[in-house]
């Protein structure tokens, strides 16, 4: 398969009630304070987990950093900007909010982000339900 | 006719004679008026190098050379225009005739200026020649006195004045036991009184420096313990191997006698309101001309006549020359004087307030006039902190405090110092370039909140720098009543500077992040400000390797996966190629795993070779086999020490004068590893020809005959910057010592992603200042820093070796850690034989990505 010609499928989820929850990796294989990638059927995931955050710990969002084209999202800093976790890109370290991947600089850049959790030692994403 | 030819006949010649401070001067201000467009000017100079700062010239003797003390760049005199004849003696003027006569040819003016200076009075004194008569003026003098005092141990100055307390300092800097012999009976006697003399007196000689008053020198003999003998009366003597006449200056008016111009009465080209001489083409400026009988040995009224004469010679309105105050301020071998206006009280009905301090041997004294309503004058020895207030009083006729005294008394008595919100807008701050307050105000109001900047424009502070305390005042002042309030907080998470948190992290020992933010800081996270300052201040520190658990997350990408990332999200990879020396093996080494992983080669600017194009899984494997065959890695990823530049030196160069390759090679090894505020880059030349360029480094060492000569804080990029010679003819420990002190010296103080040229443009009192703590030790830091440094040499360990050694390390170094396949959305093309990175443009058969609304 050509895999330029992978198109992505996996829009924003309307609630997680609709997801099906899918195991992408081991709660070892994340990097704390830090990100990791996932391949998730041809999209690629950057994980960043941070235990020590109040409130959510674990956030799944968009590699590819619109503005350089480049897949570095997940070698990101992660930053605290008046409260908002946020995800620097290290190309031309804009700012994408984890909750909802707006860019604090370029609205128009959002990144997609996917419901994740962690479960008995796994990592699972929330894709949409099928049908 | 072609109009540029008409204007090239209509131009008029004006010639210079002189190429001093004043002189040069008034070049600069006829061509920021626009003189160009009206002469070809043609500046003459005896001496062979051009205009430099003499109000510095002891510097020469603590590391400057003539190109760091020169005044301008040479681009200067090379504007189409100009021409400048160095090493060129005007011998004659022909004013019949408009001519100047050298001894290459005779030039023809319309206009001429005389700018020819002084030069030293010496006394006939029987037996004075050779060493026993040395000068102390120009860089020729100084080099007759550096030689002169190769293989001596005393030296002495005939002349207790301004310049012959300088002379004195310049000999001591020498190493010599020095001398001062004064005729009058108390020192610097046209600035000070009596209690002042004698204040100086008790400080310099605490120095180690002899002071001898009322003495006439009225014979030089041979020696019995050292070359010469100097007698004075009543059979007394004093021995000693070499003597520096200075005692006064003459204004140097022999081409004015010699086409008799009209002489002043104590010398000098005599001069009216508009610096013009008796023959209404010849103007005369310095200290070679006599307004209204008075001579003028300082700066700024030289300064003053320059400016007058370039604005009348280009058609603009001048300000008359007016006399000129003559106040000064001055750090005598380490000792504050400072002389204002009526400093001994002679006008008529004048009143005066002293302070007398024996046990620090401190003095001040406050003229006031006879209404007891403003400053006439002031003295002051031991501190000037005092100056800059009084000067503003007299000069601006501010009206005193009801207890004048105040003005004088120690601080802590409360003195009411003369805000800088007080002075008029008309007060002059700069009195060298007659910068006023209100020409502050406007650069500021034209967008300026830099110091530096602020100098650049107005040019305050680049005279004599004597009221650089006084500028800085104002500036923030006004900076602060704009409502421009300087937060110099790190970020929202540390209401701290770089600064303050290097403290705290080596005062408290603190060696994570978390720890520092919990005691410091604010929030739970950080960001990507204060995260990588820390990081880099922790490493700093205490050098722990970069991948350690908490240091992880604190990193950029580069430092976090210790490879520089470009554009494409892939990595350059650059192992150490210290002093850029490399065996042959080395280099197919490199050549292997460059053509194994297909990686795009190029040798970078520091002497070594850049791997592109890794992508991230790949990068452990291709450093097991660059460590496998001998390397290191090279920082290229990290604000950090870089490369040591070197020419291949001694070797086997023919001109090399000493080993640059292997100095370079100690260097590189020293600092590989040690992380900082920013980048540092470094060289060593084998002998003065600098091919490795190292006047443009952070950190740049040049040999010589005798050692090496250390050069800091240059800069090429953006904006390039020459580093200053700092100390010259070190032997190898002292130069890592000096290096030692000052990389340890900038980390602590620099500001975060500063580097060492704009460190050192933002340290007050500047290079002096650094000299002051790196050579002189002045904070008593020495052993601190250079223990700081040990340590972090101590602790060096390759990066990426380490990495290597832990599992768990690698974890990271995964493109996808559920998945072996690379990253599919990174392509490259060929070109020129190697591969590069796919641009946007060549993606065309690529679909476009679904974006989200």
């Amino acid at each position: 398969m050509n895999p330029l010609n992978t198109l992505r499928t996996h829009d924003t989820l309307a609630s997680e009630q609709d997801a099906v929850w899918q195991s992408v990796c081991s709660e070892q294989d994340l990097v704390i304070n830090s990100g990791v990638v996932v391949w998730l059927d041809g999209a690629q995931v950057a994980l960043f987990y941070l235990p020590d955050a109040q409130g959510k710990t674990l956030y799944a969002i968009d590699n590819h950093d619109p503005k350089s084209g480049a897949n570095v999202i997940g070698r990101g800093l992660i930053a605290d900007i008046k409260g908002e976790l946020v995800v620097a890109s290290p190309i031309y370290k804009q700012h994408f909010r984890l909750e909802d991947g707006t860019c604090l600089e370029y609205p128009q850049q959002r990144l997609r982000v996917w419901p994740v959790r962690l479960s008995r030692g796994d990592v699972e994403i929330g894709c949409r339900a099928r049908g | 006719m072609n109009s540029i030819v008409a204007t090239l006949n209509k131009l008029q010649t004006l010639i210079v004679i002189g190429n001093g401070m004043v002189g040069h001067h008034c070049v600069e201000q006829l061509i920021e008026r626009g003189a160009l467009n009206h002469y070809r000017v043609h500046v003459f100079s005896e001496e062979p190098v051009r205009a430099y700062d003499r109000v510095h010239l002891s510097e020469y003797f603590t590391g400057r050379d003539a190109e760091s003390l020169a005044l301008s760049d040479a681009a200067l005199y090379q504007t189409p225009g100009i021409t400048l004849h160095l090493g060129v003696p005007v011998l004659e003027i022909d004013r019949a005739r408009h001519e100047v006569i050298t001894a290459q040819g005779s030039v023809t003016y319309d206009k001429l200026i005389l700018a020819t200076g002084s030069y030293p009075f010496v006394p006939s004194i029987e037996g004075a020649q050779d060493d026993s008569r040395l000068v102390y003026r120009t860089l020729e003098d100084l080099d007759a006195i550096r030689a002169a005092a190769a293989n001596a141990r005393r030296g002495v100055v005939v002349g207790g004045g301004l310049l012959g307390l300088e002379a004195a300092n310049a000999l001591k800097s020498l190493g010599l036991e020095a001398h001062v012999v004064e005729f009058a009976p108390r020192l610097m006697p046209v600035q000070l009184d009596e209690h002042g003399g004698l204040a100086l007196k008790a400080q310099i000689e605490k120095l180690g420096v002899g002071v001898h008053l009322s003495r006439a020198t009225q014979s030089i003999s041979a020696g019995e313990h050292y070359r010469y003998r100097m007698n004075f009366a009543n059979d007394e003597f004093l021995e000693t191997d070499l003597i520096v006449f200075s005692a006064g200056i003459r204004a140097q008016d022999a081409l004015a006698r010699q086409c008799v111009l009209e002489i002043g009465p104590r010398g000098g080209v005599v001069i009216d309101d508009a610096c013009r001489s008796s023959d209404p083409d010849i103007y005369a400026i310095g200290e070679c001309a006599s307004w209204n009988g008075s001579l003028f040995g300082l700066v700024a009224p030289g300064y003053q006549m320059a400016r007058s004469v370039a604005a009348t010679l280009c058609k603009q309105i001048p300000e008359p020359f007016m006399g000129a105050d003559m106040s000064t301020k001055l750090k005598l071998l380490g000792v504050d004087v400072g002389s204002i206006g009526d400093a001994h009280g002679a006008t008529p009905g004048a009143r005066s307030f002293q302070f007398i301090d024996e046990s620090n041997a401190s003095y001040r004294r406050l003229v006031v006039d006879a209404t007891g309503k403003q400053v006439l004058g002031a003295v002051l020895v031991g501190d000037n902190s005092y100056y800059d207030t009084l000067l503003q009083y007299m000069q601006n006729a501010i009206a005193l405090p009801k207890e004048p005294a105040s003005l004088i008394l120690p601080s802590s008595a409360g003195a009411p110092t003369l805000g800088p919100g007080a002075l008029p807008q008309s007060a002059t701050v700069c009195s060298c370039h007659n910068v006023t307050k209100g020409s502050i105000c406007s650069a500021i109001d034209g967008g300026c909140t830099d110091l530096a900047q602020l100098k650049s424009q107005t040019k305050a502070c680049t005279g004599c720098g004597g009221c650089a305390g006084l500028l800085k005042q104002v500036f923030e002042h006004e900076l602060t009543a704009r409502g421009v309030s300087v937060d110099k907080s790190l970020c929202e998470h540390f209401a701290y500077t770089r600064q303050e948190l290097y403290a705290l992290v080596r005062v408290e020992g603190v060696i994570t992040f978390e720890e520092l933010l919990a005691r410091h800081g604010s929030g739970h996270t950080g960001c990507d400000v204060c995260k990588p300052a820390v990081g880099s201040i922790l490493a700093s520190c205490w050098n722990q390797p970069i991948m350690d658990p908490s240091l992880v997350p604190l990193q950029d990408t580069n430092d976090t996966f210790m490879a520089n990332m470009q554009k494409n999200g892939t990595y350059s990879v650059v192992p150490r190629i210290a002093g850029g020396e490399i065996t042959a093996d080395k280099l197919i080494a490199i050549g292997v795993v460059a053509k194994k992983y297909e990686l795009y080669t190029k040798i970078a600017g520091g002497q070594r070779i850049d791997l592109f194009g890794a992508q991230l899984h790949q990068l452990p494997d291709i450093w097991a086999e660059l460590i496998e065959a001998g390397f290191e890695t090279g920082h290229a990823y990290g604000k950090s020490t870089r490369t040591v530049k070197s020419c291949v030196g001694s070797t086997w160069c023919r001109y090399g004068v000493q080993d640059s390759v292997k100095m370079a090679l100690l260097i590189e090894d020293r600092y590989k590893g040690l992380r900082s505020p920013h980048k540092l880059k470094f060289a060593v030349s084998g002998c003065t020809r600098e091919c490795a360029e190292a006047q443009s480094k952070d950190v740049g060492v040049i040999a010589t005959e005798k050692g090496w000569n250390l050069y800091v804080c240059g800069n090429g990029g953006m904006r390039p910057r020459h580093a200053e010679l700092f100390a010259t003819d070190l032997d190898d420990a002292t130069l890592i010592r000096y290096i030692d002190r000052f990389l340890m010296f900038y980390i602590r103080t620099a500001d975060k992603l500063q580097r060492t040229s704009v460190w050192r443009e933002s340290l007050e009192g500047g290079l002096d200042y650094l000299k002051e703590v790196i050579i002189n030790d002045s904070l008593g830091l020495g052993d601190e820093l250079e223990s700081q440094m040990q340590l972090v040499v101590s602790r060096y360990e390759c990066e990426w070796a380490n990495a290597l050694k832990s599992p768990e390390k690698l974890k990271r170094f995964r493109t996808f850690v559920n998945d072996k396949r690379p990253d599919p959305d990174i392509h490259f093309v060929e070109e020129r034989g190697q591969r590069r990175p796919i641009m946007a443009s060549e993606l065309n058969l690529i679909p476009v990505r679904e974006e989200i609304a």
